[in-house]
């Protein structure tokens, strides 16, 4: 009976233990640890994002703003973290089953992260244009949202031209 | 409830934690060798399996290390079509003349009014000449063969028989190369074209676009390479072309060469326009770009107003059999017509919509089935136009519908004045009133033919192929009024 259950319980420690470790392993050979970090060549280890990364750093903010700076939200760090995860998990699930559309685009929650964040450093300049409400970036998911904000206009400024 | 769990229950739960345990690190390893194959994609995107050099024409050689490009290439043989454009399924009569019978009228006295068929893949391009009536039973010389075949080193051959110096071996963009070409291109357009023919057996491949080694862009055909010098010492502005407008500012001691002037851009443009132009391909004197005084329909006009034949004689494509008038015939001047549009003006070649980037794993080229961008909007448009895919194929089809009803009225009015022509050609009328009718005619027909032989139904430049159409209308009417009435 005794020898029984320490077998058992062998084999599932030596279970958890190779999946701790293959999961390790897994984690840092896709360099998982790099996407807590604030470096842009992030973005492009999944090689989706190259042209985005190009494009920004021929772009006008490459000087001033990261990618974090635009796409990750600056109120609280909870709120922050909390976008980062729920795009890391898309992303990771797109890229890796291959199943997502083309040309990329950014879904209405993103494009709110972003809206926020061009009026947080151009709250001067823009304060007077938005001082009556938002340049109305869309609730409805269905509504593509980067037809919509500050990016309408000006859709070169982050990411260069679009050719 | 304080009772342990009996000893078999927990063997049972250890050995589930095991399988729990052994089906995730399945999972996790699945995860793993993903990224590691994307990894790798993205290390090495092609394998030198064979050597490729100057001497191989066959892509089906270059597909061995380029794969994915090969497959898509090999698609543009599939069926296809638009609102205006394939020669595919959807109903669609597959000759032009059954579908606008106005054509034939136009065309009178000329082979295009024999056998005029919608536009199919590129790897129709030299089977649909091969056997096109226009070439089994009218004498066609080999010039047709530099836009319809994989000419490159078939041109270099002939070049070495022409007495060209050094060998096949030699760098494309060496001058002994460069020799070999031009001489050999001289030789092939004089042939009759069965014998010409028999010196090709590809449709336009690899090599005629890329260098075999570093696969970088290049324009291998004789008759851009000659014409885009004439324009590029042309006083036409060509603020697309930026490397012209360089050259321009340099001393002009060498001429424009596209392969060691024009940027990378520039040639995913330039590539296409080694055939996808406006040009001579008659039996009178070598194939030519009528491009010395600019890309604009009357330049060209203007080009051909100038021309003399080497036996003296002034320009023309044929003479019209119902009026007798010299006139003119456009080919596909897709490259002009681009040129003078919104999408040349930013910088968009026509790589960018017609061989949109597309993504296969972690590498990422460009689509080597090159084809119509409606067939693809999200790749091709959607990349700088972010909006729904039914508004911009709309904005399109009103583009389109628009022109081919400015076509339709300008086809009737140059019938028109051809019916008028000839009831006074009947009624026995010579003298100034009908050279200017017959001259109008010319005017009139190569601005109708310039939109209709274009491959875009307008798309390219609408504004410009408008203002053709509504030229060529006036023209048409201006001629029936040059014409005495009551006859």
């Amino acid at each position: 009976m005794r020898t029984r259950l320490t077998v058992a319980t062998i084999v599932a420690c030596a279970a958890v233990g190779v999946l701790a470790g293959s999961g390790a392993y897994t984690f840092v050979a896709a360099a998982g640890h790099s996407y807590l970090s604030n470096d842009p060549a992030v973005c492009v280890n999944c090689h989706i994002m190259r042209e985005q990364y190009d494009g920004w750093r021929h772009a006008s903010h490459h000087a001033v703003a990261t990618c974090n700076d635009c796409h990750l939200p600056h109120d609280t760090l909870l709120h922050a973290l909390f976008v980062k995860a729920s795009n890391g998990w898309h992303h990771s699930v797109a890229f890796t089953t291959q199943d997502f559309a083309e040309p990329i685009r950014i879904k209405p929650g993103n494009a709110h992260v972003l809206e926020a964040n061009c009026r947080r450093c151009h709250a001067v300049a823009v304060g007077e244009i938005t001082a009556h409400g938002t340049l109305g970036v869309p609730s409805d998911p269905l509504q593509r949202a980067d037809l919509y904000g500050c990016v309408r206009c000006h859709q070169g400024v982050g990411h260069g031209p679009t050719r | 409830m304080t009772t342990e769990p009996s000893p078999r229950r927990q063997t049972l739960r250890m050995l589930l934690v095991a399988l729990s345990a052994a089906g995730a690190t399945v999972l996790v390893m699945m995860l793993n060798a993903n990224v590691a194959t994307r990894k790798a994609e993205a290390l090495q995107t092609s394998y030198m399996l064979v050597p490729l050099d100057e001497t191989t024409v066959d892509p089906a050689v270059w597909g061995k290390n380029f794969p994915r490009q090969y497959d898509a290439y090999l698609r543009t043989a599939d069926a296809y079509s638009t609102r205006y454009g394939g020669a595919g399924s959807d109903g669609m009569p597959k000759s032009r003349l059954a579908e606008d019978p106005r054509l034939v009228t136009i065309f009178d006295g000329y082979a295009f009014a024999i056998e005029f068929n919608q536009r199919q893949g590129h790897a129709h391009m030299l089977a649909d000449q091969r056997t096109t009536r226009r070439v089994t039973e009218r004498p066609q010389t080999g010039a047709c063969l530099h836009c319809h075949a994989s000419n490159t080193v078939a041109y270099r051959e002939a070049g070495l028989r022409a007495g060209a110096g050094g060998g096949l071996a030699d760098p494309f963009h060496s001058a002994s190369a460069q020799a070999q070409l031009m001489a050999g291109f001289e030789a092939v357009c004089k042939l009759p074209y069965a014998e010409a023919s028999s010196l090709v057996s590809h449709p336009v491949a690899c090599i005629d676009c890329h260098d075999p080694q570093s696969m970088a862009l290049r324009v291998t055909k004789p008759g851009f390479l000659r014409g885009v010098d004439d324009l590029a010492r042309s006083a036409e502005p060509l603020p697309h072309l930026p490397s012209i407008e360089t050259w321009r500012r340099g001393d002009r001691s060498r001429p424009y060469d596209p392969n060691r002037d024009a940027s990378r851009q520039e040639l995913r443009s330039m590539v296409c326009g080694q055939c996808h132009v406006e040009y001579y391909c008659g039996p009178k004197t070598t194939l030519f770009f009528p491009w010395s005084k600019g890309l604009k329909v009357e330049q060209i006009e203007q080009h051909y107003a100038e021309y003399r034949f080497p036996d003296g004689s002034p320009f023309t494509d044929w003479t019209h059999a119902r009026t007798g008038a010299p006139v003119l015939k456009a080919q596909h001047p897709e490259f002009e017509m681009w040129s003078q549009g919104i999408h040349a003006r930013s910088g968009v070649s026509c790589a960018d919509c017609h061989m949109p980037y597309k993504r296969e794993g972690a590498i990422k080229i460009s689509d080597h089935h090159v084809r119509s961008p409606l067939l693809d909007v999200a790749r091709s448009c959607q990349t700088c136009h972010r909006f729904p895919e039914e508004e911009l194929l709309a904005r399109v089809t009103t583009i389109q519908d628009r022109t081919k009803a400015l076509m339709d009225r300008a086809e009737d009015a140059l019938v028109a004045l051809i019916d008028d022509l000839q009831a006074a050609r009947t009624a026995g009328l010579e003298g100034p009133a009908l050279q200017t009718a017959l001259g109008l005619q010319r005017q009139s027909q190569w601005r109708v033919d310039f939109v209709n032989a274009e491959n875009s139904m307008g798309f390219h430049a609408p504004q410009e192929a408008a203002r053709i159409l509504a030229e060529a209308i006036d023209l048409a009417r201006q001629g029936q009024l040059a014409l005495p009435r009551g006859k």
